[in-house]
């Protein structure tokens, strides 16, 4: 058995007995951080593959910024986690059983009869000098550079939509809406002048000068 | 050597957990969440192999857009979540009854 069979078979076993805590961990907390484990393994599984741009890329991605957000997300939320897994053991048998059924079909397909070594051989391993970032980037560049321009675009709307659903407007404060403000004309938005009766004596300073000498 | 169908039968089996895991955690959204990233993972994977195996980058490349949708899919889903637990008190999928569904 060579060392890369050794590797492949480490990192498989990793990450399928860390998805399986996923989906059993009572904790939704403990599922984050399994998860986790499964992405890392995953991306030394790209790397045995010679995919070593997307392995990092899912390290950087996945573990560094969605897993975190999940983790946000877990933590911010208060959730009452006993009423969440009242039926986990009643939906056991189906979910395993759809689980088996499926996995029996894959294995059927993709099993070595059809992909295996006599019908994809194994490729030779690449030298120093293939380097895949360079690759990929030569074909994300040239022949895909408008749909890395529409995912550009794809990450914005999602940006946006995000900030949109999130973002709650506080009516306790006392916040002035800037185009209200600058809407405003000159002459009756600004001042507003009011005709009154005049009610009592007039105030002029003498009258307050002689008002002031009076003895009380 | 490792096989192609090696790859594929682990991906497969990862597929098949995260279908088993949407099915006992079907209460929770934030692991139902969790379960479609490892479907995700595992549909990569596939790409990923025989994308080594047929000597052809488009398959890296077809992996790469699938990271960027499956980000963004899960950062507007969380901010969903987040709008619905202010909203309702819960995350339960049992509760989010108002559509009569």
């Amino acid at each position: 058995m060579g060392f890369e069979k050794f590797l492949f078979y480490c990192f498989a076993a990793i990450a399928l007995a860390s998805a399986g805590m996923v989906i059993s961990r009572r904790n939704p907390v403990h599922a984050v951080l399994w998860m986790v484990v499964t992405f890392v393994s995953g991306a030394a599984l790209w790397i045995l593959l010679e995919a070593e741009f997307l392995g990092i890329v899912l390290i950087l991605v996945y573990v560094g910024a969605v897993m975190v957000l999940f983790l946000f997300v877990v933590m911010m939320l208060d959730v009452d986690i006993a009423t969440l897994r009242a039926c986990f053991i009643r939906y056991l048998p189906l979910g395993a059983a759809v689980a088996l059924l499926m996995l029996g079909e894959i294995v059927w397909i993709v099993g070595p009869a059809n992909f295996g070594l006599t019908h994809f051989p194994s490729p030779p391993a690449a030298g120093l000098d293939v380097n895949n970032t360079h690759d990929l980037g030569m074909s994300l560049y040239t022949t895909y550079v408008y749909p890395v321009e529409l995912a550009a675009v794809l990450l914005l709307v999602a940006i946006v939509a995000a900030i949109r659903l999130t973002m709650r407007r506080r009516t306790d404060t006392k916040t002035i809406d800037p185009a209200v403000q600058s809407r405003v004309k000159k002459g009756p938005d600004r001042i507003r002048i009011v005709k009154m009766a005049s009610v009592g004596p007039l105030e002029t300073p003498e009258t307050l000068a002689e008002a002031k000498d009076e003895p009380r | 050597m490792i096989a192609l169908s090696d790859y594929l039968i682990v991906a497969g089996i990862l597929f098949s957990i995260g279908v088993a895991g949407i099915f006992l955690n079907r209460k929770n959204v934030i692991v139902l969440l969790m379960c479609i990233e490892l479907m995700l993972l595992a549909v990569n994977t596939n790409f990923v192999a025989f994308s080594h195996f047929r000597h052809d980058i488009t398959g890296q490349v077809f992996v790469f857009f699938i990271l960027t949708v499956a980000a963004a899919e899960a950062a507007i889903g969380l901010a969903i979540l987040v709008v619905l637990f202010r909203n309702r008190r819960t995350i339960n999928v049992e509760d989010l009854d108002s559509l009569k569904g």
